[in-house]
């Protein structure tokens, strides 16, 4: 028995919907079968919260009097990229501050930058702006200092290229001596430890594997409010290795979101530091699956259990682009806080948060039993493994 | 027996008295030295945890104020800001006494106290600066 968007959002809208989360569908189809529960079920939300380097904001700050076509702009000491019309900017999450003495007392601690400033704009503090100008008739002004807070802007849009990966590598550490300090965390020599990075069973593009129903206009939770997907995120990868169930081995797809920054909260977007490496976006995201069949269903019923990551070695494997990994471990595994490599017991450590991801789900799931959320049509689809398409590395043609 | 873990704070001048030694030989307690540091200024910080008789952990107390040392309670100083850890576990792996630990199957951190040494190994991969010490 199909359904369409249009029925579910029906029932959304006269508050008569059954939405569960990706963790309660799994025992939920476990007792009644697929069948039976993609005939009870409309919607199923899912849930991701970890740091999301590829993101930023683009703001608007409203025009100065006399006017500035801006050249440069800071945000708390930290470079905005203002190639663009006269007053528009984007700060970017791992842009440092000028003066950020980065890794040259190595590892650095990367305090602050770009996804402190959002942070901090989301929170409502003061942020103090600088910006220089050439100057031109129209816009004769050079130079402008204030505070400005996020009210005061005209549009302030997350958008970020890549988020929510579909999957991510465990990371480890073979060397034999050094710490390593990586974008995955803290890495001990001898593969002491092993971080991963997902939410596994309640993570979006591992619930639509093939991304059936998620596509280019899918309205999501984004960091606390309502945002969209605009594009296939950058770097998405579709053609790799699958399990039967569909879902990738190693991380494929990913997604462009953007959303407004007024709405958001900072409970959902965070400033991260991450020692010797630099700073990133703690984002989270939800987006719901529309129950269009048992396939769909079927889908969203994957656990931790049938999930795996590969364990990438990041002394050596990953900075030189060396293929191949040490294995690979389930989400259930990792998250019971120890896996086996090479007979070795080696404790794990996540960076996304799984509680944040479960609260994410809820969340969107009361937003749409009390009809506040309807689900979006997909106005195109994303790349799907048939596309072939592959994540291309750099091609260098030596400048002579 | 009784038992606490404090932090002794060595004003400029003092490090040259062998407070331990003291507690050990005057006040029949077991001091053991998580860890200790003197500061440029030549003030020092020590945490410690003291066992022995009730009684004679109090003389102790006593004596060390008697020399100008303060002293606070370790948990005092460690501070696991539950607003701001966004439960990604990422401290837990790295705490050598699990007073930062997982509650499963719902993946929360969970911090006791208690069983806090105060080694600040946690602090550096904690991306959220969720976990403050002071001394």
């Amino acid at each position: 028995m199909a359904k369409t968007i249009r029925e579910i959002n029906e029932k959304i809208r006269k508050g008569q919907a059954v939405v569960v989360d990706a963790e309660e569908i799994i025992d939920l189809v476990a007792q009644k079968g697929a069948k039976k529960a993609a005939a009870e079920v409309d919607v199923v939300t899912t849930g991701t919260f970890g740091p999301m380097c590829s993101s930023g904001a683009f703001l608007n700050s409203g025009h100065t009097k006399p006017r500035a076509k801006f050249s440069k702009v800071w945000l708390n000491d930290v470079n905005a990229y203002a190639g663009l019309a006269a007053v528009d900017f984007y700060i970017g999450a791992t842009e440092l501050p000028d003066k950020d003495p980065d890794n040259s007392v190595f590892p650095g601690r990367f305090v602050y930058g770009g996804a402190h400033v959002i942070e901090d704009l989301v929170a409502g503090k003061e942020v103090e702006f600088k910006a220089t100008a050439y100057g031109t008739d129209c816009y004769p002004r050079k130079e402008v200092r204030s505070w400005i807070t996020l009210a005061n802007l005209n549009q302030a849009v997350l958008t970020n290229p890549r988020n929510a990966y579909q999957n991510y590598n465990v990371a480890v550490n073979r060397d034999g001596k050094r710490v390593i300090y990586t974008y995955m965390g803290v890495l001990q020599p001898g593969i002491a430890n092993a971080n991963y990075c997902s939410a596994g069973q309640l993570s979006p593009l591992l619930n639509d594997p093939l991304y059936r129903t998620i596509g280019i206009g899918t309205r999501i939770f984004l960091g606390g409010g309502v945002g969209y997907v605009w594009w296939e995120g950058t770097q998405h990868a579709p053609a790799v290795q699958r399990l039967p169930n569909g879902a990738p081995q190693v991380p494929a797809g990913t997604l462009a979101v953007c959303g407004d920054l007024k709405q958001m909260n900072t409970q959902w977007l965070r400033g991260v530091s991450l020692v010797g490496y630099g700073v990133s976006l703690g984002v989270g995201i939800g987006i719901p699956m529309p129950v269009l069949d048992e396939d769909v269903i079927k889908h969203c019923a994957v656990s931790d259990a049938d999930l795996v990551a590969p364990i990438v070695d990041y002394s050596t494997d990953y900075p030189n682009c060396i293929p191949g990994n040490l294995g690979y471990v389930s989400y259930k595994e990792l998250k019971s806080g120890s896996i086996t490599i090479n007979g070795k017991k080696v404790p794990t450590a996540g960076l996304s948060s799984y509680k944040k991801a479960k609260e994410i789900a809820t969340i969107l799931k009361e937003w749409i039993r009390k009809g506040e959320f309807l689900l979006s049509e997909p106005v195109a689809s994303i790349p799907t493994p048939e596309s072939g398409q592959k994540c291309k590395p750099f091609v260098e043609k030596p400048i002579l | 027996m009784a038992s606490e873990k404090l932090v002794l704070n060595f004003p400029r001048g003092i490090v040259r008295e062998p407070v331990v030694y003291r507690l050990v030989k005057d006040y029949d307690l077991r001091v053991n030295i998580m860890r200790a540091s003197i500061s440029p200024d030549e003030a020092g910080h020590m945490v410690v945890e003291i066992s022995g008789d009730k009684r004679k952990l109090e003389a102790g107390r006593k004596y060390i104020e008697s020399v100008g040392v303060t002293w606070q309670p370790l948990s005092k100083d460690v501070h696991w800001r539950q607003d701001r850890c966004v439960h990604c576990t990422a401290c837990v792996s790295v705490c050598p006494t699990s007073a930062l630990s997982v509650k499963r199957p719902e993946m929360v951190v969970q911090f006791d106290e208690d069983k806090c040494i105060g080694c600040e190994l946690c602090i550096p991969v904690c991306g959220y600066a969720a976990v403050e010490i002071q001394f």
